[in-house]
């Protein structure tokens, strides 16, 4: 990847990252953490990798994102109005009564939501079933799924784990946010789970492990060709990533704080962004 | 639609209509597509499975992972049917049902095999007496519950082509004959089997035929009764079961199921709210399964047309 668009991408994440906080500010709580950990990797899909239509937002030969740690929702919802998909206005109305913008992602409700997720691991056998159905109907498409740490918890993961690997659904590539915490704590402490890459790659994945934060690697990650077995990435990641003061809450799962701690916070990022853009491409 | 009744069983098995009657569905729409969770050879589908492995999927013994890749193939533009046996299709799966299909508006046929004492020689663990109760609480859904080979045949497709969730439950060996080959029915209108003006016995599936039973044996006792197949649980007929509860002034439901939240249910609701009439119920009560015979299961758990008719009496009596 050159130096523009490298530049780009992270400009992008910054970008995103300050959407979503000013979302969350509007409702004064939500799913910061983990919203958060998923910013750099929304913006080189939706920013270099991803195939979509702004203007035709089912077209049905598109790339899909199945974000089945659908509480990161805020983040998919910063970066589709970013994208254009719908006014950015709307990011003030998250969680309000009548809202298009539920916590979890609707795919009835919110233009270019591919997937309806939230009760955690339903989104991996919905990306399967959609990656096969594009496999079936001959489309170009690629399916992206974006599973939690503490999500792949679940015995579903594992379900529809084998099902992709055993099928070789190549046109699906596995994204784990490895950010290490879940609602009540560290999974070390919850519920170990070992070396997710090496457990992915067991069960049949060429399955590479990045950091969470690096774009370049990210993207050269997301665009491997794959060979005969489908690629899962596992992202070493920081839950709140992105923003200090998050990173250091104990419990960054969900958070309310008054507005001049939600201004803190975007002060952070546009500080993070202001530096970006002085030093340049 | 001809009613064919006469006490024997139908000549064709349930399993038998599947192994012919899905391969043509699937080769006739090219976005329908079946998958199954290792049970293709207990529906008869083993055969077309194995040569046309991209219209019929198997899933391996995973079945909430099924249900999930049923809704993710509806997203991609596929009209999906699945099977298994009524357990794992329902209690199994229910959340991804609920969730990946019916809340997330994509359309999934489940079919649900050996529904109650059908399941006999697997024995517990795979007997399903709460299916019903759990597709009937999933909003929009179908849920089907058929009495023969003829009216599989015809109800089917017509199942496939609805909106929502649908529940199939069926036996895979043969029930009771009831309807003439090529007999036309209609999701949402049961069938009124016979006539008659002291009481309304319904039922559906398995049980239709002890119910048929018991409705000579009452007939003989100067007893005569209705009966209704209302294979159509949900929706439920229930200008049907009103009109019938009006002109008998008494119901008896006979259910292959657990009395929570099936048939009974369905109709006791449907009269509490437009026409109070005493209800009584031939149903599994408080029990899990067991292994057995059918026919040992049914006298088991009180579903015969002895129980049928002993509790015919007893609501007449509440008149």
């Amino acid at each position: 990847m050159n130096k523009a668009d490298s530049y780009a991408l992270k400009h992008f994440a910054l970008e995103i990252r300050i959407a979503l906080l000013e979302e969350l500010k509007a409702r004064g709580f939500g799913h910061i953490g983990g919203s958060l950990s998923v910013c750099d990797l929304l913006a080189v899909l939706y920013g270099k990798v991803m195939n979509y239509r702004v203007d035709d937002p089912q077209w049905p030969d598109r790339d899909k994102l199945v974000c089945s740690k659908g509480h990161a929702g805020p983040a998919v919802y910063a970066t589709l109005a970013l994208k254009g998909f719908f006014p950015m206005d709307q990011l003030k109305t998250l969680n309000r009564p009548g809202t298009n913008l539920p916590s979890h992602c609707d795919r009835n409700k919110t233009p270019g939501v591919d997937c309806t997720c939230g009760s955690l691991g339903q989104g991996t056998s919905q990306a399967v079933g959609i990656a096969l159905g594009d496999k079936l109907k001959g489309r170009p498409s690629r399916t992206f799924l974006v599973v939690g740490d503490g999500e792949i918890d679940e015995g579903q993961c594992w379900e529809a784990a084998m099902f992709t690997a055993g099928k070789k659904l190549t046109n699906l590539v596995w994204i784990v946010d490895e950010n290490k915490k879940q609602l009540d704590g560290p999974t070390e402490e919850i519920l170990p789970q070992f070396d997710l890459r090496a457990k992915l790659e067991a069960f049949g994945f060429d399955a590479v492990r990045v950091k969470g934060n690096d774009v370049e690697a990210l993207y050269e990650a997301l665009t491997k060709q794959p060979g005969d077995r489908p690629i899962a990435i596992v992202m070493d990641n920081i839950k709140g990533s992105g923003v200090k003061a998050v990173e250091e809450t104990a419990s960054n799962h969900s958070m309310t704080v008054p507005a001049e701690t939600w201004d803190s916070f975007i002060a952070a990022v546009k500080a993070d962004l202001e530096a970006l853009e002085k030093e340049g491409v | 639609m001809k009613v064919i009744y006469n006490g024997s069983p139908d000549t064709r098995a349930f399993k038998d209509v599947f192994s012919v009657m899905l391969p043509k569905m699937l080769d006739e729409d090219e976005n329908l597509i079946y998958l199954d969770a290792d049970l293709m050879s207990c529906l008869g589908t083993a055969k077309y499975g194995k040569a046309h492995p991209d219209r019929a999927i198997n899933c391996g013994i995973a079945e909430a992972n099924m249900a999930g890749i049923a809704a993710g193939l509806a997203i991609a533009g596929f009209n999906p049917i699945c099977h298994s046996f009524g357990t794992f299709a329902s209690r199994r799966c229910y959340d991804q049902v609920f969730l990946s299909g019916g809340y997330s508006k994509n359309n999934i046929t489940m079919i649900g095999t050996d529904p109650g004492v059908c399941a006999a020689m697997n024995g517990g663990t795979h007997m399903p007496f709460e299916d019903v109760a759990l597709y009937r609480a999933i909003p929009g859904a179908t849920v089907i519950d058929v009495a023969d080979a003829a009216q599989l045949e015809n109800v089917f497709p017509k199942l496939v082509a609805r909106k929502g969730v649908k529940y199939l439950r069926v036996n895979r060996k043969a029930n009771t004959l009831m309807y003439e080959a090529g007999s036309d029915f209609e999701i949402g209108k049961g069938v009124v089997l016979r006539e008659g003006k002291d009481i309304t016995l319904i039922s559906a599936g398995y049980t239709l035929g002890c119910t048929m039973k018991a409705a000579d044996a009452l007939a003989e006792k100067g007893v005569s009764a209705t009966v209704i197949d209302m294979f159509t649980i949900k929706p439920l007929d229930e200008a049907l079961v009103i009109e019938w509860a009006k002109k008998t002034g008494a119901v008896v439901v006979c259910e292959n199921h657990n009395a929570v939240g099936g048939l009974y249910s369905a109709v006791a609701d449907c009269l509490a709210a437009n026409c109070p009439t005493p209800v009584g119920r031939v149903a599994v009560e408080e029990s899990f399964g067991e292994v057995g015979p059918a026919d040992y299961l049914a006298e088991r758990f009180g579903l015969t047309s002895e129980h049928v008719v002993s509790e015919a009496e007893k609501t007449i009596a509440r008149k």
